[in-house]
């Protein structure tokens, strides 16, 4: 096991780097960093200055090691739009609440997709299966930015039950966002439930539980759930990570203050700076959580290790 | 190969899962033999309806010029925000009550352009998009999973451990970070797109000749003295490429969904045309008073994803039967 942590955290290490890469190749995509700074208007010779000042008349490979080093220590430059402040404070602060919204979502995505996914495995083909598939099936379809316009106008517009923008951690702002960040997973989390659960239930196990006369909701909760939950815990903390991805979209329309709706606001603003924060703040995140997962997996099935 | 190993610890979950899944489908078939019918008919059911709908849309597209009843682009500011037919709405800041008339059968806009044709014109964008980026990414995909598979070695370390990278962005989130970088505009949507979604293509089919290399057949076409280009072209690829095919039709879905994501961010494909996105974007804000501005367009996004989704269901069904659970 330790030597399998080992490899994973230095595998994670070159992903990190990777992406710290791929984020000096995507703002070199973007044009001149002076004149993004000093606006089309700034003299050639303030250009040229503001250069040397950056370091852009250095050769490519020596900007891209110490944009490698910087960033490694956390270091982005200042943000354009506001001025004297580090890029990664900025986006630092507002992770967290992403994290809360992403969270609260991922509460609803398990409570919500166990139940169905269960309820359908154990009525297959019955009218209650066909209705829960068909909805997770549209559940799949619906652009999460609709579902939410659409929450709005129904909940908060016509009925006033939510609010349909701000961040607070009362139910009144957060219900609708995390409603709308979790309804794709949600359908899908459902169906692989669903799926997992009909593997499971037809085993010896299962039936020896029956035969031996317990309750059919301990031979489905106490022996099917445990054995089909292990690859869904897989599938539950990526998920994890794909929520913060899709964060972006749904705080933009709920005007939820987290990295997301940072990262859209600073590229309306063209502050890239920040931009690069916010990417690298995210996908750090992400690799993190699939770490972590990969980690917890390995502990749940010991034969993950030996491949 | 250790790098790997999260991937393939899934695949061999699912390995196993699928072999239990098919003695336990045998079994299971002589059981409900007759429900298992209705559920094939049901799931081709709704395959067959999902057909329809994407062949409306895709006639849509295509002759939108002939089935659009006016100009998209065209609007007179004093027919502006009328709504629907057989609804009924304030006239625009004022108390009056105004019908929705059958000239503009699903209403207009805050420009007074027909929403109607611009739903059928965005359907051109939607699909264009959906299509190419999909075909783009899983070929480029699908050439990589070839080369990192058969020829292993650094090729192999070098795609996948760029791969790695990639697929430690969320899509959607390298899908904006380059398009902030880049630049919107169709082609530059459609790359973006293609970009993001290359991996998974190449992750699969390197699985798959991975495993089929040690075969017999290929070991008997290598052994009549077929050349490797031949090999895996002819041989080894149509023998893996099931997988793919199904993971695109998703892949459309998908695409058409970040299509109009980034449109309602205001980094899509910009410009005048009609794009069921934009007009999102644009009707969010006349949300609390205009409810259909926003409500068309993602009845539109949906029908056209469910679709797709349909669709995919059927085909995976048809050519994958391990899967027909999931």
């Amino acid at each position: 096991m330790t030597q399998y942590i080992i490899r994973r955290v230095i595998q994670s290490i070159f992903v990190i780097l990777g992406v710290i890469t791929a984020v000096f190749i995507i703002s070199n995509l973007s044009g001149d960093p002076a004149t993004l700074i000093l606006g089309p208007n700034a003299s050639a010779d303030a250009i040229h200055a503001m250069q040397e000042r950056l370091g852009l008349n250095q050769p490519l490979y020596v900007q891209y090691v110490k944009f490698l080093g910087d960033a490694i220590r956390g270091n982005f430059q200042q943000s354009l739009q506001y001025q004297g402040h580090s890029s990664m404070n900025i986006a630092l602060t507002r992770f967290p609440r992403t994290a809360e919204l992403a969270g609260a979502a991922l509460i609803l995505e398990v409570v919500i997709s166990l139940t169905l996914g269960i309820i359908a495995a154990v009525k297959r083909y019955s009218m209650i299966d066909n209705i829960v598939m068909f909805i997770a099936l549209v559940g799949q379809s619906i652009p999460n930015f609709w579902l939410g316009i659409m929450l709005i106008l129904i909940f908060s517009v016509n009925f006033g039950w939510f609010s349909s923008q701000g961040y607070s951690l009362s139910p009144y702002y957060f219900v609708l966002p995390a409603i709308t960040l979790a309804a794709p997973p949600i359908a899908r989390l459902t169906r692989l439930t669903r799926s997992g659960m009909l593997d499971v239930l037809g085993e010896d196990y299962v039936r020896t539980g029956r035969a031996k006369g317990l309750q059919e909701r301990t031979v489905v909760l106490g022996h099917a759930l445990k054995n089909a939950a292990i690859p869904l815990v897989t599938v539950i903390g990526l998920d994890f990570g794909r929520l913060l991805g899709g964060a972006i979209i749904t705080e933009q329309i709920f005007e939820w203050n987290g990295v997301g709706q940072l990262l859209v606001s600073s590229i309306e603003a063209r502050d890239f700076p920040v931009v690069q924060a916010a990417v690298f703040i995210i996908a750090a995140a992400f690799v993190l959580i699939n770490l972590v997962v990969d980690l917890l997996y390995a502990q749940l099935d010991p034969r993950v290790r030996l491949i | 190969m250790n790098a790997e190993s999260g991937q393939s610890a899934t695949t061999a979950q699912a390995r196993a899962a699928q072999r239990a899944e098919i003695t336990l489908a045998s079994i299971k078939e002589r059981r409900s033999n007759r429900r298992r019918a209705l559920q094939m008919l049901w799931n081709n059911r709704l395959g067959s309806i999902g057909a329809l709908i994407l062949i409306l849309v895709t006639i849509a597209a295509v002759f939108a010029p002939f089935l659009a009843p006016a100009d998209p682009n065209h609007g007179e500011i004093v027919s502006r925000l009328q709504c629907p037919v057989l609804t009924s709405c304030p006239r625009f800041g004022t108390d009056q009550t105004i019908h929705g008339s059958s000239k503009h059968i699903l209403g207009t806009d805050q420009l007074g352009r027909d929403i109607l044709s611009r739903i059928i014109y965005g359907a051109r964008i939607s699909l264009i998009v959906g299509l190419t980026a999909v075909a783009i990414g899983a070929g480029f995909g699908t050439i990589m999973g070839l080369v990192s598979g058969y020829y292993g070695r650094w090729a192999d370390s070098l795609i996948m451990r760029v791969g790695d990278v990639f697929l430690a962005f969320p899509f959607f989130l390298l899908a904006i970070a380059i398009v902030a970088a880049i630049g919107g505009g169709l082609f530059n949507v459609i790359v973006v797109l293609a970009v993001a979604s290359w991996v998974p293509y190449a992750r699969l089919i390197r699985g798959s000749v991975l495993s089929s290399k040690a075969q017999e057949y290929v070991i008997a076409a290598r052994a009549i003295g077929v050349r490797d280009m031949g090999l895996l072209l002819k041989h080894i690829l149509p023998n893996v490429i099931t997988p793919v095919i199904v993971y695109a039709t998703f892949g459309v879905a998908a695409a058409i969904i970040a299509e109009a994501g980034l449109s309602f961010l205001g980094l899509g494909v910009g410009g005048t045309v009609s794009d069921w996105g934009a007009m999102l974007a644009d009707g969010r804000q006349y949300v609390g008073t205009a409810w259909w501005l926003a409500t068309i367009p993602g009845v539109a996004i949906m029908l056209t994803v469910l679709s797709i989704n349909m669709i995919g269901d059927w085909i995976r069904d048809a050519l994958d039967p391990h899967l027909r659970n999931i």
